[in-house]
């Protein structure tokens, strides 16, 4: 068990600090690069929860895809010359005390609240029991999620693309 | 000390704030992005925690987890060919400077 | 105290994996490609250093070991010197899931995950993250477009690459290595599901950044793409994880198609080699026979023919396990 929680902390902290770089680098594309531990760190998190599955999903698509298209975006635009430019707003107290006072309420409440916990096992095999849940009791849920995907799919070419092309 | 659901649920509301932080004080649109990317981390961080402990054996959670990832990366994908679509008429990524609404 | 062990293990796992078997495998990797290259183009390739060659390699990175390190002035240094490293990394953590062959009843890997080759193409997605760091961090022009250009690429491969694993893991029934390779007992999945074969074949090719599709690094255009400015250990490390990264694939495709170990009368580990250098001399063959395509011709391919093809493929398996079942 307290292996367990040394690697909490350990993700804990990977997630952590990189996010902090994130929302306080001065440079972009550090900030874009400092996603990829802390997508990494959550990753490791959802192992520690057992679901393999979505773990290699988060991966694949926010450390791999999401990330790369951050900084493809970035670098396409002018942030990626790395010139140091004025990254804040002028609502960096305000935004403090605004995260600051979530993340106290945040904790406040869920830390005091009683959770109905149960105890027990997840499936040994993640994969298959997320597809017989995808496409029974969630059919909804996924047929209207591939729809969005495709609306903004084609959206996305729309918007992106040169005008008169 | 055990690991329990309320170490995930601190973990999460914490890294929910930092996104937050970000997506109120960051100018370039892209950097919103990628606090909003931390925010829809952190509840997924939530979802699969309390599938973990609340009901291990069936998979709501991770469904929900695997389609807030999916949206995730539509929302991506729609915001970024926006702030190109922005960057190609505005010559600018700051929202700061996007204002041509606000006559 | 068992979560020290299994890290204890973890991290003798982690330095045999990376001293002893990545690094002969990519100097054999160089060592064959230049004596294949030599062989195509009718030369004699190295001849010199050790028999025919062999130690060719060993001194050429006793060589890098030795050179400078050159940061180009005004570039980001700390995003430079890391690039290198995440390519060779995520190259490598790909052989975790790669079963190697059988002693007895104990197979060689080094962990069966039951995600296995997803877990693959996920690790195999964080290539372009390194590439894009280093070409952006050098501060040079061709690097950022080598970088870029290999961020279009390997993102629109990495789809036709998880159609065509998708179809495979349908076949089998399974994400596990272990078990895909199992479930060639009989056939291989190469008769089985041959346009997935032949798309994860293509789409390899390019997610390693090979001639057809080097374009990220196509000398003629941009020097040496994303690693023009690198020197030294960092440009041997980048070759490193090259390497790696086409050995991982060539053994991906010995698992997902040709059957891993098994075979009759040699031992299981010989023939996974055999099969896997097969699909190593198959690449190296394409690359020093076929022209660089046109960076379009490449978006072309991987959007209007492999994914559809792709896509397809997976309709047709779907409908031929239901039926069978």
């Amino acid at each position: 068990m307290r292996g367990e929680m040394a690697a909490f902390i350990l993700l804990a902290a990977v997630t952590v600090i990189p996010a902090i770089v994130v929302v306080t680098s001065r440079n972009i594309v550090r900030a874009a690069l400092s996603l990829v531990p802390t997508f990494l760190g959550v990753s490791g998190l959802y192992v520690l929860l057992q679901a393999e599955f979505v773990t290699a999903i988060q991966v694949l698509i926010y450390a791999g895809a999401i990330t790369v298209l951050i900084l493809f975006v970035i670098m396409l635009t002018a942030g990626g010359t790395g010139l140091p430019v004025r990254q804040v707003n002028e609502q960096v107290p305000l935004g403090i005390l605004v995260a600051g006072a979530l993340a106290g309420g945040l904790l406040f409440v869920l830390l005091r609240a009683p959770w109905p916990m149960v105890s027990g096992e997840m499936p040994r095999y993640n994969a298959r029991a997320i597809g017989t849940a995808l496409l029974t009791n969630y059919a909804l849920v996924f047929e209207v999620t591939s729809l969005v995907l495709l609306v903004s799919l084609i959206g996305a070419i729309i918007i992106a693309r040169r005008e008169g092309s | 000390m055990q690991l329990g659901l309320s170490h995930f649920l601190a973990l999460s509301a914490l890294l929910f704030s930092i996104g937050l932080y970000g997506v109120l004080t960051r100018r370039n649109a892209v950097a919103i992005l990628m606090g909003i990317e931390l925010m829809l981390n952190a509840a997924n961080v939530n979802l699969v925690a309390f599938n973990r402990y609340v009901s291990p054996g069936v998979m709501p959670g991770q469904v929900f987890a695997l389609v807030v990832i999916t949206l995730a990366a539509c929302e991506a994908a729609v915001g970024l060919a926006l702030v190109m679509a922005a960057y190609r008429s505005l010559e600018t990524v700051h929202v700061d400077e996007i204002n041509l609404l606000k006559w | 105290m068992s979560w020290a062990l299994e890290i204890l293990k973890a991290s003798l796992y982690a330095v045999i994996v990376f001293t002893f078997a990545a690094v002969f495998a990519a100097m054999l990797g160089v060592y064959l490609e230049r004596k294949i290259s030599g062989w195509i183009q009718a030369r004699v390739g190295p001849k010199h250093v050790g028999p025919q060659g062999i130690l060719q390699t060993v001194a050429d990175t006793i060589k890098l070991l030795q050179k400078e390190n050159i940061v180009p002035r005004n570039a980001d240094f700390l995003v430079f010197s890391t690039a290198p490293l995440i390519v060779t990394v995520a190259a490598l953590l790909g052989y975790v899931v790669i079963p190697w062959g059988k002693l007895g009843d104990w197979i060689l890997i080094v962990r069966d995950l039951n995600i296995g080759v997803l877990y693959f193409a996920a690790v195999s997605s964080l290539i372009v993250i390194g590439i894009l760091t280093g070409g952006w961090s050098s501060n040079n022009k061709y690097a950022l477009l080598g970088g870029l250009r290999s961020a279009s690429q390997l993102i629109s491969y990495e789809l036709p690459l998880g159609f065509a694993i998708i179809s495979v893991a349908m076949m089998a029934g399974s994400l596990s290595t272990v078990d895909i390779v199992n479930a060639q007992r009989d056939v291989w999945f190469v008769f089985k599901q041959p346009l997935a074969f032949l798309i994860f074949l293509i789409a390899a090719a390019a997610e390693t950044n090979r001639i057809p599709f080097d374009l990220p690094e196509a000398e003629s255009e941009l020097v040496a793409g994303y690693f023009a400015e690198y020197t030294g250990m960092r440009f041997a490390l980048f070759q490193l994880g090259e390497y790696a990264e086409m050995l991982a694939m060539a053994a991906m495709t010995t698992v997902l198609f040709l059957g891993g170990w098994r075979g009759p009368w040699l031992p299981p580990i010989l023939w996974f080699f055999i099969k896997t250098y097969a699909v190593v001399f198959f690449f190296m063959w394409v690359r020093w026979t076929y022209p660089r395509l046109r960076i379009d011709q490449l978006l072309n391919l991987s959007w209007k023919v492999l994914l559809p093809l792709g896509l397809l493929n997976i309709l047709g398996t779907g409908l031929v396990v239901t039926l069978a079942r």
